[in-house]
């Protein structure tokens, strides 16, 4: 434990501060968080990505998080009483098994422009006109590969949103029904609530998740112009490619620091809770 | 109106299971049919024939190592890297469910920090250490960081099932004079194999799936691991030969699949017990 984490990374920490020639200070944040790579500055919104890693990664919880919260919920909620709803829930959660890597295959595979089953459906439902290679272009690798990640980690939410269902009492279902409650009613004011420290570690799972982001970025390597490119993949390429540790590792504090402060907000809810 | 809702439903649920069942099909297809039939589309079923070719054009894709070689180089690292922290793991649990350590806490914390952390945050102190003890490009090394980041939480969750099994039983063995090793493995370890297989499915997928680890630690083309040789085909060129690659995808993942089929109760468990693990 102390060989294989906690010194490496405070060695970490401490590398980000020594520049190649072997002076101490900031100039490697200095360098990473000025650069383009980090936040394309000055590039309007409507021009599309790349908006830089750091913006990227910030783009992928703002629509990952919600789509993967509901879609997981929704899941949890309508499979609990449909025929046959353990085996849906079995293949849902089939995309959580498999490596990432060959996750990244099989998305590259459905966006594909012609053997893709993504365009095929745009043109049954007359949408031909939208079909593309989708992760070939800057303008849409990102928000595919976010699409990508709703649809391999939605199995995920949709598990512990079930197992928390489990964990309600019949009777309060069975008290709002005497009150004669709605079916939206009793979902807002009983399900929801009932379900909050689920959500707390879908919520923390998801973003900690998101964050580290790689494998699918790596098979995309980094998408067309760095469209699609995230922080940890900017720390691999500074690392492996450009062999500067220094700089490298800067991207490794600053998604340190900020995957830490995610668990210390779930390890006080968790002991609220 | 309260059938029509329930059709409506049903009808909604399958259009889900669709939408996650059709791209694995779409592989399968991929993957047993020539290329000419599916570059324009594996839905079409005109014309239709099943061919292994995809599997040998996998097999021998790199010139540096084969297909199945690297799989092999997977169950090499992966089969260590799940024995030896459950091994340890279980001998350090029971001490801490049957004998007062004030460690629950320290241990929950520890768990939430490498859960936490990125990979990327300790690769290059890692790398330099390896490069330093000449255990760069060995599966040691892999082996090693694997059992390093399992430890602790299957720690936690072996301690947390051993203190419910009842002490009675135990104390009964003792009375009668068997040894606490002898109670360990006469009588905890079997009345726990639920489990020991819910930490075996979740340390076994988990291992097989790292890609971060592997890419960085073993960087000699010819001891690559099977994710490894999946990214080098995807990212080799840009156009792809979806019969090859979909061949290749599909044996990498069958595995981790066949221990979900095989546990998937186990693994859920074990998944949701405290949600300690991606």
């Amino acid at each position: 434990m102390v060989v294989f984490v906690l010194f490496p990374i405070v060695n970490t920490i401490y590398l980000s501060f020594v520049q190649n020639d072997g002076s101490f200070g900031l100039a490697n944040y200095q360098k990473v968080i000025s650069s383009s790579d980090f936040i394309n500055y000055g590039r309007a919104i409507t021009a599309g990505p790349p908006y830089g890693a750091f913006i990227h990664n910030m783009i992928w919880i703002m629509l990952h998080l919600p789509m993967s919260v509901i879609f997981g919920l929704l899941l949890a909620v309508l499979l609990r009483d449909v025929k046959g709803g353990t085996i849906i829930k079995s293949i849902v959660f089939l995309a959580m098994i498999i490596p990432m890597v060959v996750g990244g295959v099989l998305l590259r595979f459905v966006y594909n422009g012609d053997a893709g089953v993504v365009n095929e459906f745009l043109r049954l439902i007359g949408l031909g006109e939208m079909a593309r290679d989708w992760l070939a272009y800057a303008n849409t690798c990102l928000l595919g590969l976010i699409m990508g990640t709703v649809w391999i980690w939605t199995g995920f939410s949709m598990i512990v949103y079930s197992a928390g269902l489990q964990g309600i009492p019949v009777d309060l279902y069975e008290a709002a029904e005497i009150d004669g409650a709605s079916r939206w009613r009793t979902f807002w004011r009983i399900t929801v609530p009932q379900l909050r420290s689920a959500t707390i570690v879908v919520v923390t799972m998801t973003l900690l998740w998101v964050l580290k982001v790689f494998d699918l970025v790596f098979i995309e390597f980094g998408g067309p112009g760095g469209s699609a490119s995230v922080m940890a993949f900017q720390m691999y390429l500074d690392a492996f490619y450009a062999f500067n540790f220094g700089t490298a590792s800067v991207w490794a504090t600053l998604l340190t620091v900020m995957t830490f402060g995610i668990a210390a907000y779930m390890v006080k809810r968790m002991s609220e809770a | 109106m309260v059938k029509k809702l329930t059709i409506g439903i049903h009808i909604l649920a399958w259009i889900i299971a669709a939408i996650w069942i059709i791209p694995f099909l779409g592989v399968f297809m991929a993957a047993t049919r020539p290329y000419s039939e599916i570059n324009k589309g594996w839905w079409n079923f005109q014309p239709f024939s099943l061919t292994l070719e995809g599997f040998f054009k996998a097999q021998n894709y790199l010139s540096s190592i084969s297909l199945s070689r690297s799989i092999i180089n997977s169950f090499i690292v992966v089969v260590p890297a799940t024995f030896i922290p459950i091994f340890v793991a279980s001998l350090a649990a029971y001490s801490f469910a049957r004998f007062k350590f004030p460690t629950r806490d320290l241990l929950f914390l520890v768990i939430v920090l490498l859960q936490t952390i990125p990979q990327q945050a300790v690769i290059v102190p890692l790398f330099n250490i390896a490069r330093n003890l000449h255990l760069l490009n060995t599966y040691i090394s892999l082996i090693l960081v694997h059992t390093a980041f399992g430890l602790p939480w299957i720690i936690l969750f072996l301690r947390n099932f051993f203190s419910t099994l009842p002490v009675e039983i135990e104390e009964a063995a003792i009375i009668d004079g068997a040894s606490h090793w002898k109670v360990f493995y006469k009588i905890v370890l079997p009345l726990s194999l639920p489990a020991l297989a819910s930490v075996i499915a979740l340390q076994f997928v988990w291992v097989w799936n790292d890609f971060f680890f592997a890419l960085t630690l073993i960087q000699a083309p010819e001891m690559r691991l099977s994710t490894q040789v999946i990214a080098t085909m995807a990212t080799d060129r840009f156009f792809l030969d979806w019969n090859m690659v979909s061949a290749a995808s599909f044996l990498v993942m069958i595995v981790p699949i066949a221990i979900y089929a095989a546990l998937q109760r186990y693994y859920v468990r074990g998944l949701v017990a405290g949600a300690v693990k991606g």
